[in-house]
């Protein structure tokens, strides 16, 4: 792992459909037995270029997530590592007994890529708003579940899944990410990285959470809270090394997910705590459907701002 | 290829006697298919199981494992002795087949319509591959309930997947009772057809018809190919024959009488 930290950021943010077709044409130049799988949302991710560079390495699948999943275990079958993307809900959710015993109880492999993660789903509301992708997934055996911080993150975890047999389930905002890291960063999956150091509370979060994270710690921080905040990018393995270095070190643990806190970062934390005498209190989607709006107001309907976490540290601490 | 169905439905029937129960009627339904893929059809070597040059076969009704290790055992992929073991604690031969326990399983199937969209994934596959390895599916009349078949034969069409053959297992039944009771199916061969598939429907207990079929269909190109048999679930063992209650079955006393009488007529036959 190298990562150097940027935030905050005086990068303008960037989407992450922008690198998602560019670091697959440059993984495919050199192992063409990448594939990548479409299930009709090329304008939404980006890959037609993808597609004008590798044109029999892009399979069109057509609206039919179940068979598309079949599809990938046949190819996986021959060797080839294919790439999925499509919304969230319909990469997990919609094709989840295909995913469970096609993929994993088959033990083949797969690069499942769920975009507009939570409230990053906006205006396509309700139906398009995953906040139990992450529970779905890390259900099924082995399979790694990574949520993304950044596009810079993301370049990286693309290339590297590449080279590692198996499932593997990658969580992101299709669109504006501000950028965490800094170009060129590198990262160890299953280690945490620590953004920010701090002796009273740690905030443990995962993709839009984490900007809401180093937020709150400022806020805490002039209140006199000293905060460390952890980006926990890997959900499963979770790194439980970090987390008991962190629940010894300080007095409370907040999580902070974009997702429904049963199934999430927060259940998978108290279950990597378990045993210990932690206090682990998490802020997330309690127990609620999506519904549509802009990203601003669905952070705050759903309890997932800056504010929220410092509420929580005050009333756990 | 006779001989190979009487040896087939023999060990079949011993299997299911051993452990007391089993998925009989589809077991007793797909020997004939498998019998002349077995012996005329497949490009296989049984002491190499992942030879990459193989012809693939997916059992997508996997619930009719026990036919299939019984071809391959007498295949040779593993011992015949191992087939009493089915359904055993450890064993490796489930009821559903899994690629990862047996010799000569190519994918693990049992949630239905799943084994379908592998098959056309290898398919593609061998197609970017340039490769000439052919892929066989067999599915249920029952497994056509389910959605996934139909999207599978969409991409099959689409992605001209010439180096694939669907075999429809037409038992007209499914584990509730007849077809026709549970979800009609309408007529099965002009509904694949219009998917765009080259489609022929023969009797499934034939192998040389079944084998004249399968000839035909390599030599068709561009669009995939589906044979549709014609077959009945729990062919062979009579008492069993139109039985709505012959898909997974228990036996009692004299039922068991009547297999032991069976075997023993599979017996004589043979030698």
């Amino acid at each position: 792992m190298s990562v150097e930290i940027l935030m905050p950021s005086l990068n303008s943010p960037i989407e992450l459909r922008n690198v998602y077709g560019e670091t697959l044409i440059e993984l495919t130049k050199e192992n063409n037995k990448i594939v990548l799988l479409e299930a009709d949302l090329m304008g939404a991710i980006k890959t037609n270029n993808y597609q004008k560079a590798f044109p029999d390495n892009l399979i069109s699948c057509g609206i039919m997530e179940a068979n598309m999943v079949g599809v990938a275990s046949g190819l996986s079958l021959r060797g080839f590592i294919p790439y999925m993307h499509t919304f969230g809900p319909f990469a997990t959710r919609r094709c989840y007994d295909q995913l469970f015993l096609s993929i994993g109880y088959a033990k083949l492999n797969l690069k499942i890529i769920g975009s507009d993660s939570g409230v990053s789903a906006a205006h396509n509301g309700g139906t398009h708003m995953p906040f139990e992708d992450v529970g779905l997934m890390r259900l099924i055996p082995k399979c790694t579940v990574i949520e993304i911080s950044d596009h810079v993150m993301f370049k990286d975890i693309l290339k590297q899944v590449a080279s590692i047999y198996g499932m593997h389930y990658i969580r992101i905002v299709r669109k504006n990410m501000e950028q965490i890291y800094k170009e060129d960063s590198t990262f160890k999956i299953g280690k945490g990285i620590v953004l920010r150091e701090g002796k009273t509370v740690a905030i443990v979060a995962t993709g839009i959470m984490i900007k809401e994270a180093l937020l709150a710690r400022e806020i805490l921080e002039k209140e006199g809270i000293s905060t460390a905040v952890i980006d926990m990018f890997t959900i499963k393995p979770i790194d439980k090394e970090l987390l008991i270095k962190y629940a010894n070190k300080t007095e409370l643990i907040v999580t902070a997910e974009n997702h429904n806190i049963i199934g999430g970062l927060g259940s998978a934390v108290l279950e990597s705590l378990e045993g210990t005498n932690s206090k682990v209190a998490r802020v997330g989607v309690k127990d609620r459907f999506g519904q549509v709006g802009t990203q601003q107001f669905l952070q705050k309907e759903y309890g997932l701002t800056a504010l929220k976490i410092v509420e929580s540290v005050k009333e756990n601490l | 290829m006779k001989k190979f169905s009487v040896q087939i439905r023999l060990e079949i029937l011993k299997m299911l006697k051993q452990r007391g129960f089993g998925h009989l009627g589809g077991s007793m339904s797909v020997v004939e298919i498998l019998s002349v893929l077995y012996t005329k059809v497949m490009n296989i070597d049984p002491s190499n199981p992942a030879w990459e040059d193989r012809d693939y076969l997916v059992l997508s009704k996997g619930h009719a494992g026990p036919a299939l290790y019984s071809a391959l055992a007498l295949k040779g992929y593993f011992k015949k002795s191992i087939l009493k073991t089915l359904n055993d604690n450890n064993t490796i031969l489930p009821s559903h087949c899994d690629r990862l326990l047996t010799p000569g399983i190519d994918m693990t199937t049992g949630s239905l319509g799943q084994g379908i969209s592998s098959a056309v994934g290898i398919a593609k596959a061998l197609k970017l591959e340039q490769k000439h390895n052919k892929v066989y599916v067999i599915i249920g009349d029952g497994e056509l309930n389910e959605g996934q078949c139909y999207e599978a034969l969409q991409f099959a069409y689409h992605h001209k997947l010439d180096n694939l053959i669907l075999f429809i297992d037409e038992n007209k039944q499914q584990l509730d009772g007849f077809t026709k009771d549970i979800m009609i199916q309408q007529d099965i061969s002009k509904k694949i057809a219009a998917f765009g598939f080259d489609t022929v429907k023969v009797d499934g207990h034939n192998e040389e018809i079944i084998l004249k079929a399968i000839k035909n269909a390599l030599l068709v190109k561009d669009v995939p190919s589906c044979i549709v048999l014609d077959t009945v679930k729990a062919k062979g063992v009579e008492m069993y024959e139109g039985d709505i209650n012959n898909h997974h079955v228990r036996f009692n006393d004299n039922q068991i009488e009547y297999i032991n009488n069976l075997i023993k007529e599979l017996e004589e036959e043979i030698s």
